[in-house]
C-alpha cells in the first residue's frame, strides 16, 4: 500500500514538474519561415545556453489577444513579437511593460547598445527592435508578359500592365501606395492622407484599378496567387517572396519602389509573472549574433554590428539595403486614423 | 387534439380522487415523493444549466452590456468629467477646468493610462489620439506647481486642437458611462453637435451589410432547399440498403472539417482551377471566369457546407410519412402534382421549417467561409464584427453589431412563430 502511494506520488510529482519544465517562458510570434528563423537563432540557442524551456507559439498580429489577457488579468504570454504599427498603441494603453535599456548587451564589436541599434529600434520604451521588414510588390516572370513593372505607378497602370493585382484587404499600405502612385512625395504621404481631399484622392486612385484587384487576408496566400496566375502582381511581406524564390525556386521578382517598411520588436506583456526572465530572453535575442540570423528570411537586423556576420549574397534582398526607395510606415498616424479609415475602406469596398 | 383533451380532464379527476380517498399522511408522502423526483431531475440537468450559464448566458450578457456601458473615461477622469457636464458647449470650458484636465492628464501619463483615454476620445473624433498622447508626453516633464499655476495655458499651447470646442465635446461624449453611440453607429446614425439624430456623415456601411447578409442567407437557404428537398425525398423512399449507403455521402462531408471543405472550393474555383480548366477544355469559355472571391463563391461554398442541415431534418420527417397518404390521394383521383402539393408537402412542413430555419440562422452569422472565399463582394456582417474585435479593437461597437444581429434573428423567429408556428418545427 505504502509503495503504491509513493509510486502515485512520484508519478504526480513528475507530471507536475514536467508541466512546469515544459513552459518556463511563453514567447509568441508570427510563425512561418520567420518563426522558424527565430526558433533557430533565438529560442533554441537561449534554451541551450540557460536551460530555460520556451513555449513558442504563433499568432497573427494585432493587439486584441494581448488586450484580452491583460484586461481579464490572466496573462498567458510573456514575450511577444509585435509590429511597431501596433506597438505605439499597446504601449500607451498600458498593455506592455517598459523595458529598461540597461538590460541590452553591447554589440559584439563593443559598441554600446544605444549606439549599436538603429534609432527607431529603441524609439518606443516598451519594445526592442528585432527586424526591419517591408511590404513590397512582386510579379511572376512567367505570367507578366514582355513589359515588366518597375515603379509603384506601374502597379496602378492598367494600360502598361494589364491583369489582376493582389492586395491585402486593409486600409494600411493600400492608401499610402495610391497616393505615392498619384505623385505625392514620399515625405508628404501621411500629411496628405490626414486630409479629406487626400483621402478622396487615394480612393480615386484605387478606383482606377478596383475591378482588377484580388483581395487576400493573409500574407500566406500571396505565393499561391502569384503561382497559379490568380494575380500578375501581388503585394507581399518581402520575406514571404524571398522564401518562395530561394526555397521553392519560384520565378518571382520583387519591386522595391515605394516599399513601406516597418519594424518588429520584442515586447513583454504587462503583468507577466516571469517579467525578469522575459527581459533576460529579450536581452539575449537582440544580441548581435541572434539578430544576424534574421536575414535567413530577408528581414534586416536592427543592430549595425550584425552586418559583419551576414552572408553577403543576402544583403541586396534586405529592406535595410533599400531604405532610400521606401517609406517608413507611420504607427502614430495609424493609431489616430486606423479605425475611421478602416470603416471608410470597408465602405469603399462595398460600393 | 385527442391527447390534449385527456390531459385537461385528468388533473381535475385526480384532484377530486385525492381529496376523497387519501389521508393527510399519504398525501404528504406523495408530495414528498414528487418533490424528490423533481429534485433528482433538477440535479440531473444541473451540469447543463451550469454549462449554459458559463458558456452562453454570461458571455452574451457581458456582450450586451458592453454595447452600451463604457466606464473607461469616467473612471480615468472622474472630476473633470463631472465638471465638464456643466459646460455650455459654447466656446472653451473655463480655465479652472482646463487646468484640472492638464493635471489629470499628467497623472494618467505617469500611470501609463493616457493611451486608453486617447483611444476613447479618438473614437468620437478621429485624429485626436496623437493629440492626447503628444500632450501627455509634454506634460510629464512639467512640474506640478507650474501646472497648478498655469495649466490651462500650457495645455492650449501643447497642441492647437485643444483650442477647438469639438475636442471638448468629444471628451464630454466619451465621459458618458451609458452610451447609445455604438447602437447608433451600428444603424449608420450619429448625433450632431446639438445632440439631434442624423444619418452618419462618415462611412455608412452597417445597414447595407445587414441587408446583404440577409439577402445572402435567403439565397443560400433557397439553394439548400432546392437541392436538398428532392434528395431527401429520394433517400426517404429508397430501399433501406441503398438509402443507408447514400446517407453516408450526405454525412461524410458533414463530418469533414469546415476548413478543408472551404479550401477545396478555393482549389475548384480559382482562376486556373478545376472548374475553369474544365470549362475551357470543353470549349464553353475561352477565358477563365472570375469565380473565386465573389458573392457567387460564397453562396456556392456555404450552400455545400450547410446542405446536410437541410437534408437531415427533411429526411427524418419524410421517413415518418405514411406512403399510403399519397397513394390514397392518387387513388381518389387527385393528379400527381396537386396531390404532392396538397398532401405530401404539408406533411413535410415541420422538417422543412426546421431545415430552413437552421440553414438561415447559421448562415446569417457565418464567418470563416465568407472570409476565405468571399473576397470583397461576399463579405457579411460577421466579417465586420471580426474587424472591430481584432483590428480596430472597438469591442463596444462589435458588441452593438452582434446584439442587433441577435435581435434581428429573434425578430425573424418571432415572425415565423406568428405566421407558421414554432411548434411545427421537427428536427427528427
Amino acid at each position: 500500500m505504502k509503495t503504491k502511494t509513493l509510486f502515485v506520488g512520484a508519478l504526480l510529482a513528475s507530471v507536475f514538474s514536467v508541466n512546469a519544465m515544459a513552459a518556463e517562458l511563453t514567447a509568441v510570434s508570427f510563425g512561418g519561415a520567420y518563426g522558424a528563423a527565430q526558433k533557430k537563432h533565438m529560442i533554441d540557442p537561449y534554451t541551450a545556453k540557460t536551460g530555460t524551456k520556451i513555449l513558442f507559439e504563433d499568432y497573427s498580429g494585432g493587439i486584441a489577444e494581448i488586450k484580452a489577457q491583460v484586461e481579464a488579468n490572466n496573462v498567458q504570454w510573456d514575450v511577444v513579437d509585435i509590429e511597431v504599427i501596433d506597438l505605439e498603441r499597446a504601449c500607451s494603453e498600458g498593455l506592455l511593460e517598459v523595458i529598461p535599456r540597461s538590460i541590452l548587451e553591447p554589440g559584439l564589436d563593443g559598441v554600446p547598445a544605444e549606439k549599436d541599434f538603429i534609432p527607431s529600434a529603441l524609439a518606443n520604451e516598451c519594445g526592442v527592435g528585432n527586424i526591419v521588414w517591408t511590404i513590397i510588390y512582386a510579379y511572376n516572370d512567367k505570367t507578366i508578359g514582355s513589359v515588366v513593372p518597375e515603379s509603384i505607378g506601374d502597379f496602378f497602370d492598367l494600360a502598361k500592365i494589364p491583369g489582376k493585382r493582389a492586395m491585402r484587404k486593409r486600409a494600411q499600405v493600400n492608401l499610402e501606395w495610391a497616393l505615392l502612385a498619384d505623385g505625392v512625395a514620399k515625405d508628404k504621404v501621411y500629411e496628405v492622407l490626414a486630409t479629406d481631399e487626400g483621402l478622396k484622392r487615394a480612393f480615386a486612385k484605387l478606383d482606377t484599378i478596383k475591378d482588377h484587384i484580388v483581395w487576400f487576408d493573409s500574407w500566406s496566400q500571396v505565393p499561391q496567387l502569384l503561382n497559379d496566375g490568380g494575380a500578375v502582381m501581388a503585394q507581399s511581406a518581402n520575406g514571404r517572396i524571398f522564401d518562395a524564390i530561394k526555397k521553392d525556386k519560384k520565378p518571382f521578382t520583387m519591386v522595391w519602389d515605394a516599399h513601406l517598411y516597418d519594424l518588429d520588436v520584442w515586447a513583454v506583456v504587462k503583468g507577466s509573472k516571469k517579467k525578469d526572465l522575459a527581459f533576460d530572453f529579450i536581452s539575449f535575442a537582440t544580441g548581435t549574433k541572434p539578430l544576424a540570423g534574421m536575414p535567413d528570411v530577408a528581414y534586416g537586423p536592427t543592430r549595425a554590428s550584425s552586418a559583419a556576420l551576414i552572408d553577403p549574397s543576402v544583403v541586396p534582398d534586405l529592406p535595410t539595403s533599400h531604405l532610400d526607395e521606401g517609406v517608413k510606415a507611420d504607427g502614430i498616424f495609424w493609431a489616430d486614423y486606423g479605425e475611421s479609415l478602416g470603416e471608410k475602406f470597408n465602405e469603399w469596398l462595398l460600393k | 387534439m385527442v391527447m390534449s383533451n385527456t390531459q385537461s380532464i385528468t388533473p381535475s379527476k385526480l384532484a377530486s380522487h385525492n381529496s376523497l380517498s387519501l389521508t393527510k399522511e399519504e398525501s404528504n408522502h406523495a408530495r414528498r415523493e414528487v418533490r424528490r423526483h423533481r429534485m433528482i431531475a433538477f440535479l440531473l440537468v444541473l451540469p447543463l444549466l451550469i454549462f449554459l450559464a458559463f458558456a452562453f448566458v454570461a458571455p452574451i450578457g457581458t456582450m450586451l452590456h458592453r454595447g452600451f456601458y463604457n466606464p473607461v473615461v469616467a473612471d480615468l477622469l472622474p472630476d473633470t468629467i463631472q465638471e465638464l457636464e456643466t459646460w455650455d458647449r459654447k466656446g472653451l470650458p473655463n480655465e479652472a477646468l482646463l487646468t484640472r484636465f492638464a493635471i489629470d492628464l499628467k497623472r494618467l501619463a505617469k500611470n501609463r493610462k493616457s493611451g486608453k483615454l486617447a483611444e476613447e476620445i479618438n473614437r468620437n473624433m478621429p485624429g485626436t489620439s496623437s493629440v492626447v498622447k503628444s500632450t501627455a508626453r509634454k506634460l510629464r516633464s512639467i512640474s506640478d506647481a507650474d501646472l497648478k499655476a498655469n495649466g490651462s495655458n500650457i495645455l492650449l499651447k501643447a497642441h492647437k486642437k485643444w483650442n477647438s470646442p469639438e475636442i471638448w465635446l468629444a471628451l464630454q461624449k466619451s465621459g458618458k458611462v451609458y452610451v447609445d453611440t455604438n447602437y447608433l453607429t451600428a444603424l449608420d446614425l450619429e448625433r450632431n453637435y446639438d445632440g439631434d439624430l442624423q444619418v452618419r456623415e462618415s462611412a455608412k456601411i452597417y445597414l447595407q451589410l445587414y441587408s446583404k447578409t440577409l439577402r445572402l442567407a435567403l439565397i443560400i437557404t433557397l439553394s439548400c432547399l432546392i437541392l436538398g428537398y428532392p434528395l431527401a425525398y429520394f433517400l426517404a423512399n429508397a430501399p433501406a440498403k441503398k438509402s443507408n449507403m447514400l446517407m453516408v455521402f450526405v454525412l461524410l462531408p458533414f463530418w469533414t472539417s469546415l476548413l478543408v471543405r472551404t479550401t477545396s472550393w478555393i482549389a475548384l474555383l480559382q482562376t486556373n482551377g478545376v472548374v475553369n480548366s474544365f470549362l475551357m477544355g470543353v470549349g464553353i469559355t475561352s477565358e477563365p471566369l472570375d469565380m473565386l472571391y465573389t458573392e457567387f463563391s460564397t453562396i456556392v461554398a456555404m450552400t455545400h457546407i450547410l446542405l446536410p442541415f437541410m437534408i437531415l431534418p427533411l429526411y427524418s420527417v419524410m421517413k415518418g410519412i405514411d406512403p399510403s397518404y399519397l397513394r390514397a390521394a392518387l387513388s381518389m383521383g387527385a393528379r400527381p402534382i396537386p396531390a404532392f402539393f396538397q398532401v405530401y408537402l404539408p406533411n413535410t412542413l415541420p422538417g422543412l421549417s426546421a431545415g430552413a430555419l437552421l440553414v438561415f440562422i447559421i448562415s446569417v452569422g457565418y464567418y470563416i467561409t465568407p472570409a476565405l472565399v468571399g473576397g470583397t463582394d461576399g463579405q457579411m456582417i460577421s466579417n465586420i464584427i471580426a474587424f472591430h474585435m481584432q483590428q480596430s479593437n472597438n469591442w463596444g461597437l462589435a458588441a452593438a453589431l452582434g446584439t442587433l444581429l441577435l435581435i434581428l434573428i429573434l425578430t425573424l423567429y418571432w415572425l415565423y412563430d406568428r405566421f407558421v408556428g414554432a411548434s411545427n418545427i421537427k428536427l427528427g
